[in-house]
């Protein structure tokens, strides 16, 4: 951990596990085999950049014109304009706040309850698995099916389950409210803490039976309870898994359009930035303003991929040594 | 847990409890898929009541309106073209990535980490950051409303996460059976089929299901990239959002068909899923 300061650092101290002994076989000229040993290598790179890095130069590009869509012809370079302008919409900026709160309260409830489950189903219990696969399944509805099915079938004012509940136990004088109205940043943050939570509970039990027995039965031994145990060894155990959880669902959850787009439809201050930018191109035909908002996404998902390499790089080594 | 207690194999009422703790937590996360489900099997009107009725007798109909015919557009050549993308992208990421992964784990490239970073960076670049140029690509080529675009962008959607997890399996086939394959004189290409394949077969079909499941998930690309011709499923999912009254069985039987592929690889890939999601850190 204390090493890796930076991801460059990673790969110089990865680099040393290159120099195991390539090629034993016998009679192998350097050059050419070297490229041998490339060549499988080269489709899938070409591949990746041409798809994926070509597309953000041009929106990179894109987003120092000041571009309507609707005025092809009144396209003109703009420098920073568009980026000034991105900062000071408070639209924009607004996004801006609800994609990180919307983040933060997402991946740190479906962790905390992920790991409470983890935690339940690292014991040995009749039905341990049958259990398991009932709290995967909401990971594995399509995302939109899920998004669905909370904006109809729960939400509904008039015959979601939630209201449907309320009006069973309290009888007809039961409150009905309008959840997606009331609370609609929460109500979007429910459905997603309802998927992942199953997410983050496979990987934290994953770091749970990684665990080493035989040094808990050694601390029990030594009259250890369970709440030491768990502190002093699981919690730090399990530390590693917590990040990783962490910053794979934050590279998810960051990005989520799907649930925006289907409970409220960016509406009632909940559009994030990527809902933001699909709608200054595909409904205001912004292109510039777009891609500079784009650009933005990036830095954030940049600042949030390093400390996310930091981590998995650190758990790649230690396979590596292994 | 903070009771100074014995362990827990000790204290079978407290291992008791805690396991029905654990099933009340499945019910409760399973519950909306289940009443889901149920609400798919009642009439319109049924489904609408409230408070809900468990007695309400059961029936096709949601399903027979989502199939067309009540009149809806059908969700066949949705569904094809989701099947199209999901399954032709899945086998270009294989023909792409077992190569890449094998260069990867078992004849190390120089700079090797290098190149798996890259490939992992590349996922953590937001679709946003480039969905306009491709889009004013594909109106500007006529790719627009095409799925075959839509199994490019898939390829590269999944191609990182395929590459990093089948380094991780390949890297468990022992070398000693290659090098003999290629003193044998055998190429890569048969070395690939019949000495690496079938030993990291497992890995290459959880790999597989992982990428069949984020391309059949997909919406930002499939709704901006395509229109009528080349609509996938979630897209026609979409086509649910502002339905208002009488639809709720429908939709449904709609969310659940169409999820169907998803679970069923899904809980399939139940042990390989956590490794692929997590790039293959977790083992």
């Amino acid at each position: 951990m204390t090493s890796t300061a930076s991801t460059s650092t990673a790969s110089t101290t990865a680099a040393g596990h290159t120099r195991v002994p390539t090629a034993r076989t016998p009679g192998s000229p350097g050059r050419l085999r070297a490229w041998a040993t490339r060549a499988p290598l080269l489709p899938a790179l070409i591949f990746m950049v041409v798809v994926t890095q070509l597309p953000f130069v041009a929106t990179l590009v894109i987003s120092f014109f000041d571009w309507n869509a609707l005025y092809p012809d009144a396209r003109s370079f703009t420098g920073f304009a568009n980026y000034t302008e991105v900062l000071t919409d408070p639209d924009l900026r607004k996004s801006v706040l609800t994609t990180i709160l919307l983040t933060a309260s997402v991946v740190i409830a479906s962790l905390v309850i992920g790991l409470g489950l983890a935690l339940l189903l690292d014991r040995r219990f009749r039905g341990r698995g049958l259990v398991r696969t009932l709290l995967i399944a909401p990971f594995l509805l399509v995302p939109v099916a899920a998004a669905l099915l909370w904006k109809h079938v729960l939400y509904n004012p008039e015959y979601g389950l939630f209201n449907g509940l309320l009006h069973w136990v309290g009888g007809d004088g039961a409150s009905q409210p309008d959840w997606i109205s009331n609370t609609p940043l929460l109500a979007i943050e429910a459905s997603l803490v309802w998927q992942w939570t199953p997410f983050m509970m496979l990987i934290l039990l994953a770091g749970l039976q990684s665990r080493d027995t035989e040094l808990i039965e050694a601390a029990r031994m030594d009259g250890a309870n369970n709440w030491q145990v768990f502190r002093h060894l699981t919690l730090p155990h399990l530390r590693r898994y917590l990040e990783l959880g962490a910053l794979l669902g934050s590279i998810y959850i960051v990005q989520n359009f799907d649930a925006v787009f289907t409970i409220t439809s960016g509406g009632l201050g909940t559009a994030n930035l990527p809902y933001t930018v699909y709608q200054s191109f595909y409904q205001a035909h912004e292109n510039g303003l777009a891609s500079a908002a784009g650009v933005l996404v990036v830095i954030g998902s940049i600042i949030i991929a390093t400390f996310a390499l930091r981590v998995v790089s650190s758990l790649f080594r230690e396979e590596v040594s292994r | 847990m903070k009771s100074p207690a014995k362990s827990p194999s000790k204290s079978p009422v407290k291992g008791r409890a805690l396991g029905l703790v654990a099933w009340l937590a499945g019910i409760l996360f399973f519950l909306p898929i289940a009443w889901m489900a149920l609400t798919s099997f009642h009439s319109e009107q049924d489904a609408a009541t409230n408070p809900p009725s468990l007695a309400a007798s059961l029936t096709l109909d949601g399903y027979r309106d989502f199939f067309g015919a009540g009149g809806g557009a059908s969700p066949w050549p949705s569904l094809i073209n989701s099947a199209v993308a999901s399954v032709v992208s899945t086998l270009f990421v294989l023909v792409l990535a077992l190569p890449a992964s094998y260069a990867l784990s078992i004849r190390p490239v120089k700079k090797w980490t290098d190149v798996l970073f890259f490939f992992l960076s590349t996922k953590m670049l937001p679709v946003v950051a480039g969905l306009l140029p491709l889009y004013l690509f594909a109106k500007n080529t006529g790719l627009l409303d095409n799925i075959w675009l839509l199994v490019i962008l898939y390829t590269s959607m999944n191609l990182p996460i395929a590459v990093w997890m089948m380094q991780s399996f390949l890297s468990e086939v022992p070398k000693a059976i290659i090098e003999a394959a290629q003193i044998d004189g055998a190429r890569l290409p048969t070395i690939l089929a019949r000495v690496v394949a079938p030993i990291a077969l497992p890995g290459i079909a959880a790999t597989s299901l992982i990428c069949f499941i984020f391309s059949w998930n997909e919406l930002l690309f499939a709704r901006v990239l395509s229109g009528v011709v080349a609509q996938t499923a979630p897209v026609f999912l979409t086509g649910f959002i502002t339905s208002q009254g009488l639809f709720l069985a429908k939709v449904c039987a709609a969310s659940l068909v169409i999820s169907l592929p998803v679970l069923a690889a899904g809980f399939a890939a139940q042990d390989k899923l956590v490794q692929g999601l997590s790039l293959g850190a977790v083992k």
